[in-house]
């Protein structure tokens, strides 16, 4: 991206993108598939963080409970009453990957806008993988449990005969893009946010204009809490519905 | 003055993409203006719908992600 600096001798030599960059924590910086980096590590505390509330946190039990007590209820409940809500009641079996999936996401993405953490979430590596896990999970439970039926999902039956296989070839397409919109949704709108961010904080090294670029930041920086959340959610709730899909494939 | 054509053709291009951004922008304004302009209307069915509407804002806002994965493939790939 902004490969070629500005010149050392220009104040506006920022890099956006190099908070992306994973880095090798140890030995000589080289990657291979094995090497820790700060990925790796910020996953391992995203782990840790979710272990921490949810078991940790609720160990307890109280009928009066603590308060982290009461925000792991809290998401369990938001969760639960979303696959309900979405997916249908027959759709609670596959809750715990819900929540899984739910609490990762909220929890790396809001650790992410911490100082000097890292996003991992705004990798399509990692959002690729959890898209595709979904994608495949979904597809292998739609055949699973409705056989041949599942197809139904692409022969919309209340269109007129003529236009199906027009609409087959078009619903056959839009099911093919889910892994791809899904997983990008999440990276691009967490490393546009992060990117903006540095952008503006780019900007402060000029001294007319640092007023206004430390309120574009504080307000960038509420409006990415909010955008860390809703994006958690939207993955989420998609995955409900291509679940709800999948249990009734009519359309 | 170097660097050839098709260099130039490449960056005019992911340059092009942003226009797409403006699409999933109307898109997504739309999904939300209407859900408000129905949610005051009726306001008691308005907190069983937000999930509808996120769903609705997710959908208008994938094909404004393609158009940024269209900048990528042509920053990266092409």
């Amino acid at each position: 991206m902004a490969t070629e600096a500005h010149g050392s001798e220009s104040s506006l030599a920022f890099h956006p993108m190099d908070q992306f960059k994973p880095v090798s924590l140890f030995g000589d910086g080289t990657i291979h598939w094995y090497t820790v980096t700060n990925v790796t590590l910020w996953m391992a505390i995203t782990v840790l963080a979710i272990v921490l509330l949810l078991v940790v946190g609720s160990r307890g039990r109280a009928m009066v409970p603590s308060k982290g007590q009461s925000i792991a209820e809290l998401m369990y409940g938001f969760v639960y009453k979303m696959v309900e809500d979405v997916a249908g009641k027959d759709a609670i079996r596959y809750f715990p990957y819900i929540m899984t999936l739910f609490s990762f996401i909220v929890f790396a993405n809001i650790l992410g806008l911490l100082p000097l953490s890292f996003t991992t979430t705004s990798h399509i590596a990692v959002t690729g993988v959890l898209a595709l896990l979904v994608f495949s999970f979904v597809t292998i439970l739609g055949f699973v449990k409705n056989g041949s039926k599942f197809l139904a999902l692409f022969w919309i039956s209340s269109a007129p005969l003529a236009v199906r296989p027009l609409l087959a070839v078009i619903e056959l397409i839009s099911y093919f893009v889910r892994p791809v919109s899904h997983s990008i949704r999440l990276a691009g709108n967490m490393m546009a946010g992060h990117a903006v961010i540095k952008v503006f904080a780019g900007f402060a090294a000029i001294a007319a204009i640092s007023p206004v670029s430390i309120l574009a930041i504080t307000a960038m920086y509420g409006l990415e809490i909010l955008v860390a959340f809703i994006q958690a959610y939207v993955f989420t709730i998609l995955t409900c519905v291509y679940l709800k899909d999948a249990l009734h494939p009519v359309h | 003055m170097e660097g050839n054509i098709a260099e130039l053709g490449k960056y005019i291009g992911v340059g092009l993409t942003a226009i797409g951004m403006g699409g999933a922008a109307i898109g997504v304004g739309n999904v939300a203006g209407n859900y408000l302009s129905g949610a005051l209307r009726n306001p008691s069915a308005a907190a069983s719908q937000t999930a509808t509407l996120f769903i609705g804002m997710a959908f208008a806002e994938a094909l404004g992600i393609f158009s940024f994965l269209v900048a990528l493939l042509l920053m990266f790939a092409v």
